[in-house]
């Protein structure tokens, strides 16, 4: 029995008992919190506060948002990712090293400095506001600030899969006629396309919940510009528990649902990548 | 049947074109310049235009009034209650979750279990929780209209709109981060010398404080400086739990609103460049440790280890 192998070590009981009791006390036993919160307020309530139409215009607004911010990272994700695995160029360390900016930067300062750039007189949105495009209190504000905190996403989960790509398949490809165009689609792009979708799912999934950098570029009107944790902030700061725990559950839900999701893609992805 | 056809050789122009301009030969799956050029021009343009721009932005604009504007910003009463408070709060919540990774790692790879899957995606959790909903849980918790809300209100408690919500918060918001880093570090750096130690007569305090922890040194640090910079950072969840009660509960992100919000900018991105420091630092940190880290383990390990790193 495999158990009875790796038993040699000791501290399986302590390890084991602390990890659970931690995880329970801090994280399992609050969640459940909010199942039971719900619970308690009924399947009638609970639709009537979730079909109302500032509601439903918040879950649009935040799934349209995050979707587009995580398909612009998908497509200059994946030129970052090329560039870094296949390019030699002055800078490269520090460009690489950059890229984990929005991991590292409180969501705040990300939210305050987005917004100065790209409001009218800013110094992004001096130049975007002749052209009539206004970029800070709108819907685009909201893509910009979820395209920061979404970046590394689809960076990091693409360039180790080019970097481990062998050239010799490449090279194959050429011999047999391919053009480097055909190459990439036929031989690279398949290759990569389920880290490319894990690093969508994953930038997704985050944008789906973000709060610090979307709250000060966002506008924060109620049916034009207000995201779903806006909305659950708001209803939290008017001591309306039911309808804010309403809402978190259906976003809790969606939360569950992706990470389920990018389990099963990162499990699809290693397959894929494992060799032989 | 007819003759097998002679090998012919190339002529010898076609040969003499192909070895001697070698500026002209190029690797098969080499890009063309035109493409190379057009792809690193348009990947460094998306990160000046998300990254170095912003970056630069807070700087100028927390010295855009002078350095004595700055200073003043970042030494005043209420930015240095708010220091002092995000430095507390991490000073509790990283070690802790630092005890919990070092045990989680342990449990996780160094013994089989049914379930090991379903207690690292448990462990992930937080991660898919919005910061707004994870400050929520523990308001619905602890608020005064909270499940223990009543009697934490009889004893004299208070845990919401006070230090420890915050403190609670921001513990859950940064649970998975050294488990993370530190499970497949301890994965790919095997057992073979703790068993060794565990023979030899080590008891299981010793091998871990001798055998294991110098092997996962590196991989634990960085876990932990990651676990230190969302600490520090952390937004949406203490928010929610705060009550923003100036020069009690604010943080260094939550003072940076206040002060953004009565658009007093220069104040607040003087002390946005603080944790952008921090930012950067983390940064440097990364790059330095991540060498260490993915040298290390790799060559001890035999065999390709799982690399989780990237994710």
């Amino acid at each position: 029995m495999s158990l009875k192998r790796r038993r040699i070590l000791p501290g399986f009981g302590l390890t084991m008992g602390y990890t659970l009791a931690y995880l329970s006390l801090v994280a399992l036993i609050p969640l459940s919190t909010l199942a039971l919160s719900a619970s308690g307020i009924g399947w009638a309530r609970f639709w009537h506060v979730v079909l109302t139409p500032r509601v439903i215009a918040a879950f649009r607004l935040t799934i349209g948002t995050a979707i587009a911010a995580a398909l612009i990272n998908s497509g200059f994700g994946l030129l970052v990712a090329w560039t870094l695995a296949r390019y030699e160029f002055p800078g490269k360390g520090v460009a690489d090293a950059l890229v984990d900016l929005p991991f590292a930067l409180p969501t705040s300062v990300a939210g305050i400095t987005l917004t100065s750039l790209y409001a009218a007189n800013g110094f992004v949105g001096r130049w975007l506001a002749p052209l009539g495009i206004k970029v800070a209190f709108t819907p685009l504000g909201i893509i910009v600030a979820l395209t920061f905190i979404g970046m590394p996403f689809v960076v990091r989960t693409v360039e180790p899969v080019l970097q481990d790509l062998e050239l010799e398949i490449e090279e194959a490809a050429a011999t047999l006629g391919a053009t480097r165009f055909q190459t990439f689609r036929r031989v690279i792009g398949p290759a990569i396309l389920p880290a490319l979708i894990t690093g969508f799912a994953l930038a997704f999934a985050r944008a789906l919940g973000e709060y610090g950098s979307v709250v000060f570029i966002a506008g924060n009107l109620p049916m034009r510009t207000e995201v779903v944790s806006l909305l659950i902030m708001s209803k939290l700061e008017q001591f309306d528990y039911a309808g804010a725990t309403a809402i978190a559950l259906v976003m809790l839900v969606m939360s569950f649902i992706m990470l389920f999701l990018i389990n099963l893609l990162q499990r699809w992805s290693t397959a894929r990548h494992a060799p032989g | 049947m007819p003759p097998a056809e002679p090998i012919v050789p190339p002529p010898p122009d076609r040969v003499a074109r192909a070895a001697g301009t070698s500026a002209r030969l190029t690797r098969a799956t080499a890009d063309p310049p035109w493409a190379r050029a057009l792809i690193i021009a348009a990947a460094l343009i998306f990160l000046a235009l998300f990254l170095v721009i912003p970056l630069a932005a807070v700087f100028v604009a927390a010295f855009a009034q002078g350095v004595g504007v700055y200073l003043a910003a970042v030494t005043n009463p209420e930015a240095r209650s708010a220091i002092r408070l995000t430095l507390m709060t991490a000073a509790i919540a990283v070690p802790l979750n630092m005890v919990f990774g070092l045990a989680a790692a342990w449990a996780i790879t160094r013994f089989d279990f049914r379930g090991k899957n379903l207690l690292t995606t448990l462990i992930d959790l937080p991660f898919a929780v919005s910061p707004v909903i994870a400050g929520m849980l523990y308001v619905l918790l602890f608020g005064a209209q909270g499940l223990l809300g009543r009697s934490l209100a009889d004893r004299n408690i208070r845990i919401i709109f006070a230090v420890p919500g915050i403190v609670l918060a921001t513990i859950f918001v940064t649970l998975p981060f050294v488990a993370r880093e530190l499970i497949p570090v301890m994965e790919a750096s095997g057992t073979e010398e703790e068993q060794a130690a565990i023979t030899l007569g080590a008891t299981g305090w010793q091998t871990f404080w001798r055998v294991t922890l110098p092997k996962v040194k590196w991989g634990l640090l960085y876990g932990v400086i990651i676990c230190n910079a969302r600490a520090m950072g952390e937004f949406g969840a203490v928010s929610v739990v705060s009550g923003h009660i100036r020069g009690l509960t604010d943080t260094m992100p939550l003072y940076i609103e206040i002060l953004y919000n009565d658009y007093d900018f220069a104040a607040a991105f003087a002390v946005a460049s603080l944790l952008t420091s921090l930012a950067l630092v983390t940064l440097l940190a990364k790059r330095f440790l991540g060498r260490r880290i993915t040298d290390a383990p790799r060559v001890a390990a035999e065999g390709p280890g799982v690399d989780r790193r990237a994710a």
